[in-house]
């Protein structure tokens, strides 16, 4: 899950990383007396706010008030602005970058800093790019930091607070479950002051239940998406028209893959899991139905989940939500014949193969 | 001899008693897995099917001389079930649990390696030597023995793939799948080297999915390292950047882990790739 910029910027507060004064606002009458310049920010999710227009400066009590009403309620790109954390303007002398992540080849935290901040990473070239792999039983130490000052070719005494700064960084990628912390820029201040001036946090979201502090919605989530996702379902909307139910995520992907290729548009991704329960069958109708998909696909290769549990599930949604639009559906696996028996009886089509009903929903979609 | 499990493998089961340990250790009896003990703590003395003995701790099972474990315990515990394990000296640790937190499972993968154990997940299937030992979730009836080894991400997919292989006439040596998380315990390489050295494999399926680049190393180490016929499958390759597809672990991210780079480096190893599941047998010989 990933944070705004306030709420890692308010961890960062909490384990003592300098950053700049601020404070949130959400509507006009939150916007504090101006006593200094300061940068009103957006708080949103998505790199390059800058570039977009997502960031004013505001010199002056008149500048402030304008950047915060065209900011708030402005929409960038898809999201529509509805936070907006104001700063005090810092005297920058140079970027650094830090931050500590998953390495998925070593298993591994990662610790990657580099002098040249204030840019996308990925732009620099690796060999200006400091990489250090931490063996996660051993943990930190501080010879990670002198390496790392070493050869970023700090100051000593800038050298000591970017120390500081990382062991920080690093204790809360451990106590947090995250998956990246990143300061970008880094700030040196005109008086010599190292700050974070900006904050990007992603939690591991199944670590939230021992993470109680941040029971928040996950805002890059549809409202279709939560509510799917509070019912159990693996549930991910897309942009066609053709709705998705398969079990396994595995299989539900290929399920995508395979209708993309036949030019078909999937409306959603839906994994039922393993289950064997009709409820969850039916149920899982609900949302599909939801997204308004012109034709239903159902994907299933039974083994913990049972063919006529699902067809089961599938005649009982049909008739509960009075399902208009066509439904097709391949069973194949344990208990399929039936599965195809009860599907039959209640008058919807099924084939035992995935191509076939790939391309029989494609047509009833109308795409192709 | 086959990979990693073979008929004489002792396994126990830890959370035998849980909803799903239960159904599962049940399923792999009837595939003829020698379960000799299950865990459960404050359960310990009763009995599992009339058969298998159960304890609180995994220290009470060793005498009967364990070689794997299937944990299947809810995701805040299966860091310290798994640590049990590896301590206790188990040399197969297969982790059928969603939702583990990755920190959890980079130090239990870090002190299985210390250990000298491998880890089998969180999140995957499971193993299933055909006809010898299964341990793990995947569906007894959909296998042949034959000499095909499969190595995946995915679950039903992997399932998928095995039932169009033994529906086209050939079989499967062994089965495996890695999980479907970020950090799981073995790699497509560990997987490779196994079955380059097995006599009961010939050919080898690799299904991968979209997320890191475990497949990209993969296709290097088998241009230098595999002297038998590979082919492959990528599911995700329609998945839109920045979305979990399913598995924490299939997500495209700053352009990394697409499909599309995954099928180039197959490619460059001459390893085929399918474009849909039910091609994979018309890849092999």
């Amino acid at each position: 899950m990933n944070l705004y910029e306030y709420m890692g910027k308010s961890i960062f507060r909490e384990y003592g990383i300098p950053v700049p004064e601020g404070y949130v606002v959400e509507n006009m009458n939150d916007v504090k007396a101006f006593t200094k310049p300061v940068v009103v920010k957006s708080q949103i999710l998505l790199g390059g706010r800058g570039k977009s227009g997502g960031i004013k400066f505001a010199k002056t009590p008149e500048e402030l008030k304008k950047g915060v009403s065209e900011l708030l309620g402005s929409k960038i790109r898809d999201y529509t602005v509805s936070k907006l954390l104001i700063e005090e303007m810092i005297d920058i002398k140079r970027e650094l970058y830090v931050s500590v992540t998953l390495d998925r080849t070593s298993r591994s935290p990662i610790i990657m800093a580099t002098a040249q901040g204030g840019v996308e990473i990925e732009t620099l070239p690796r060999e200006k790019i400091f990489i250090k792999t931490v063996d996660p039983i051993l943990g930190y130490s501080d010879f990670i930091a002198r390496e790392t000052v070493k050869f970023m070719e700090l100051s000593p005494e800038i050298g000591k607070q970017f120390s500081a700064i990382l062991k920080k960084l690093y204790q809360i990628f451990e106590e947090k479950d995250c998956e990246l912390v990143e300061i970008n820029p880094l700030v040196i201040t005109g008086e010599g002051k190292v700050i974070a001036a900006d904050a990007k946090v992603i939690i591991d979201s199944d670590s939230i239940f021992r993470h109680k502090e941040f029971n928040v919605v996950d805002p890059e989530k549809t409202p279709l998406e939560l509510e799917a996702n509070a019912a159990g379902y693996s549930f991910i909307e897309l942009g066609g028209n053709i709705g998705v139910i398969a079990n396994g995520a595995g299989l539900t992907m290929a399920t995508l893959d395979a209708l993309t290729l036949h030019k078909g548009y999937p409306r959603n991704f839906l994994d039922l899991g393993g289950t064997d329960n009709v409820e969850i069958v039916a149920k899982a109708f609900d949302f599909v139905l939801k997204a308004e998909p012109k034709a239903i696909l159902v994907n299933i290769f039974g083994g913990v989940t049972k063919c006529d549990t699902v067809a089961t599930g599938i005649v009982e949604a049909k008739n509960r939500y009075k399902i208009s639009q066509p439904i097709v559906v391949r069973l194949s696996g344990v208990k399929e014949d039936e599965g195809r028996k009860i599907l039959s009886d209640g008058g919807i089509d099924s084939f035992p193969g995935m191509m076939k009903a790939i391309e029989r929903v494609v047509k009833l979609a109308g795409g192709n | 001899m086959s990979s990693f499990v073979d008929e004489k493998t002792k396994v126990i089961v830890q959370g035998i008693t849980g909803h799903q340990g239960s159904f599962h250790a049940g399923e792999m009896l009837k595939f003829g897995t020698k379960i000799v003990a299950g865990t459960s703590p404050g359960k310990g003395g009763s009995k599992f099917m009339d058969q298998v003995p159960i304890f609180d701790n995994v220290s009470e099972t060793l005498h009967l001389k364990p070689d794997a474990t299937m944990i299947s315990v809810a995701a805040p515990y299966v860091k310290d079930a798994a640590l049990e394990a590896i301590y206790s000296g188990i040399k197969i640790i297969y982790i059928l649990t969603e939702h583990v937190p990755f920190h959890d499972s980079m130090d239990i993968v870090h002190n299985a390696r210390r250990m000298g154990s491998i880890v089998l997940g969180p999140n995957g299937p499971g193993i299933t030597a055909v006809g010898k030992c299964k341990i793990g979730i995947m569906p007894n009836k959909i296998f042949k023995k034959g000499k095909i080894g499969v190595a995946s991400r995915s679950g039903t997919l992997t399932y998928e793939i095995v039932n169009a292989i033994t529906e086209a006439g050939m079989g499967e040596s062994t089965v495996i799948g890695l999980g479907g998380d970020p950090v799981v315990g073995m790699t497509y390489i560990d997987v490779l080297k196994e079955f380059e050295k097995d006599d009961e494999t010939d050919q080898i399926v690799l299904v991968g999915e979209i997320g890191g680049s475990n497949e990209e190393i993969a296709a290097r180490y088998i241009k230098e390292h595999v002297s038998k016929k590979v082919v492959a499958y990528i599911t995700g390759r329609s998945a839109p950047p920045g979305k979990r597809m399913g598995h924490a672990g299939a997500i495209i991210e700053k352009g990394v882990g697409t499909a599309e780079s995954k099928i180039k480096a197959f490619g460059e190893a001459g390893v085929k790739v399918a474009e849909y599941p039910v091609d994979i047998p018309s890849l092999l010989e």
